[in-house]
């Protein structure tokens, strides 16, 4: 027996918070890793990407089915599409989070260069986009979605912080060079975690709105 | 799953004109199945084979089989009137009895049965069937109109109702929207998905959108031929015969 269209619907956005819960707890849990110092938590990490992907091709499936048998118009067309860039993003996010994952495993064989202060707030706030990000497609809340794009630069910001900061560290001794650049790459890959985001509040206001504000500067 | 219908090598002509060619199909409990194909490929032919339809047409003939429950329903120890209540049809044109009230039209099948039910029964099994065929709310102040006074979507619901009230296991459907506004076509898509809970329901439709919404298995005739028969979500996505693509994707003929 099949089931009803609205219940498919809602079977998809269920699908999409549950990986959208997923590459959150992922990033959540590599950044804690890094700051504890704690190798045990990577493989925590590395396992909840397998079921990421997992989820990535569930998605997608479930779209295509519903694109195929239901015909799907207006705003539950805007929302399917949106589910399935959404999904592309997600699972971006959780690459993105393995990265680190990799970064994580060389620097925490090798004695801090220091505290980290800059790198823990990019995370908080990434973090926090992403979630937002979420409750914005969950609750069709294109206000939030704009609110979250705008909070991007708060970590473009913070990337060039942390890039100045550490080159200070490298010209005064060229022996912390491979840490600071594996730091650095730890802040890039937040960085397009946040990018990914933006993304994700981009395609709710296309759901909500049937806006495209995609690639038009900064919003007004 | 479990097979209501096991369709084996089943042929048929009207005089010497062969219309469907050696058909193997399996028709699955409590699913929503679609015939689909373009005019003239057999779909209706094939689903009036299911409840006996042609016993009557001159020249009809019929080879192979079609198990209902495991007994061919060819047989001759087979009763098509007690073959027609285990298997109910719903046909394209709404076809209310004019003079009968609403009541009365989804009455008649308990009496015509020939079951001796007391009216409260009756009563009972009436509203029973028309809250299933999702008309209850709309009639119930009504009752006593003709069946003929109702809107098209409403009689089609009506003439569902009544199919439902011999209590069928198996509802065939020819086209049961074809006749039907689109709002109306949505509310009957609703009712066949809510029917396919309990029922075993078998539609023909030329509407492909149609097939694609409310089935769990869609099987694609050509010209008496089935090409190809899979879920709705193979046959939409990625059917597996050529000619099926070709239909659905509008590139035929």
């Amino acid at each position: 027996m099949k089931k009803h269209y609205s219940e498919q619907l809602a079977g998809l956005r269920e699908l999409v918070l549950r990986m959208g819960g997923l590459v959150e707890q992922m990033t959540r849990r590599v950044i804690q890793a890094l700051v504890e110092r704690n190798v045990n938590l990577l493989a925590e990490v590395r396992s909840m990407e397998t079921q990421v992907n997992q989820l990535h091709i569930e998605i997608d499936e479930a779209c295509i089915e519903l694109i195929a048998l239901r015909q799907p118009a207006a705003v539950d067309l805007r929302f399917i599409a949106a589910a399935m860039k959404i999904n592309t993003d997600m699972e971006r996010i959780g690459d993105q989070a393995i990265n680190i994952v990799e970064r994580a495993e060389v620097l925490l064989t090798v004695p801090p260069l220091k505290p980290l202060i800059d790198i823990p707030r990019m995370a908080d706030i990434s973090q926090e986009m992403l979630k937002d990000s979420l409750d914005a497609f969950v609750n069709g809340d294109d206000e939030l979605a704009y609110r979250t794009i705008l909070r991007d630069d708060e970590v473009d910001q913070l990337k060039d912080q942390v890039f100045r900061e550490l080159l200070t560290y490298m010209m005064a001794d060229p022996t912390t060079i491979p840490r600071a650049m594996e730091l650095i790459l730890v802040s890039r890959h937040l960085e397009r975690i946040g990018d990914h985001a933006t993304n994700i509040c981009e395609d709710v206001i296309f759901m909500v709105k049937g806006k495209d504000v995609r690639h038009q500067g900064p919003l007004a | 799953m479990e097979n209501v219908f096991e369709i084996r090598d089943l042929s048929s002509w009207f005089g010497d004109h062969q219309i469907l060619k050696s058909l193997r199909m399996d028709i699955a409990k409590n699913s929503v199945t679609s015939v689909m194909g373009p005019s003239g490929c057999g779909k209706s032919t094939f689903i009036r084979c299911l409840n006996r339809m042609h016993d009557m047409t001159p020249g009809f003939r019929i080879s192979g089989t079609i198990l209902l429950d495991g007994t061919n329903i060819y047989s001759e120890k087979i009763d098509p009137v007690y073959l027609r209540r285990r298997v109910g049809m719903v046909f394209q044109q709404p076809n209310p009895f004019p003079r009968m009230s609403v009541f009365e039209n989804v009455a008649v099948g308990l009496k015509l049965n020939g079951r001796k039910l007391s009216r409260a029964d009756i009563s009972e099994k009436v509203e029973r069937s028309l809250v299933m065929a999702a008309l209850w709310n709309e009639v119930k102040d009504h009752l006593r109109q003709p069946g003929a006074s109702l809107s098209g979507g409403q009689q089609q619901r009506l003439c569902i109702a009544r199919a439902l009230a011999v209590e069928p296991e198996v509802l065939l459907m020819d086209e049961p929207c074809s006749a039907l506004d689109p709002m109306s076509t949505a509310k009957i898509e609703d009712l066949i998905e809510d029917l396919s809970e309990k029922y075993t329901i078998a539609v023909v439709t030329h509407n492909m959108q149609q097939a694609a919404r409310i089935s769990d298995q869609v099987a694609f005739f050509l010209m008496g031929e089935l090409i190809e028969m899979d879920k709705s979500g193979k046959i939409f996505t990625n059917p597996s015969d050529k000619r099926t693509e070709e239909y659905i994707t509008g590139r035929f003929g």
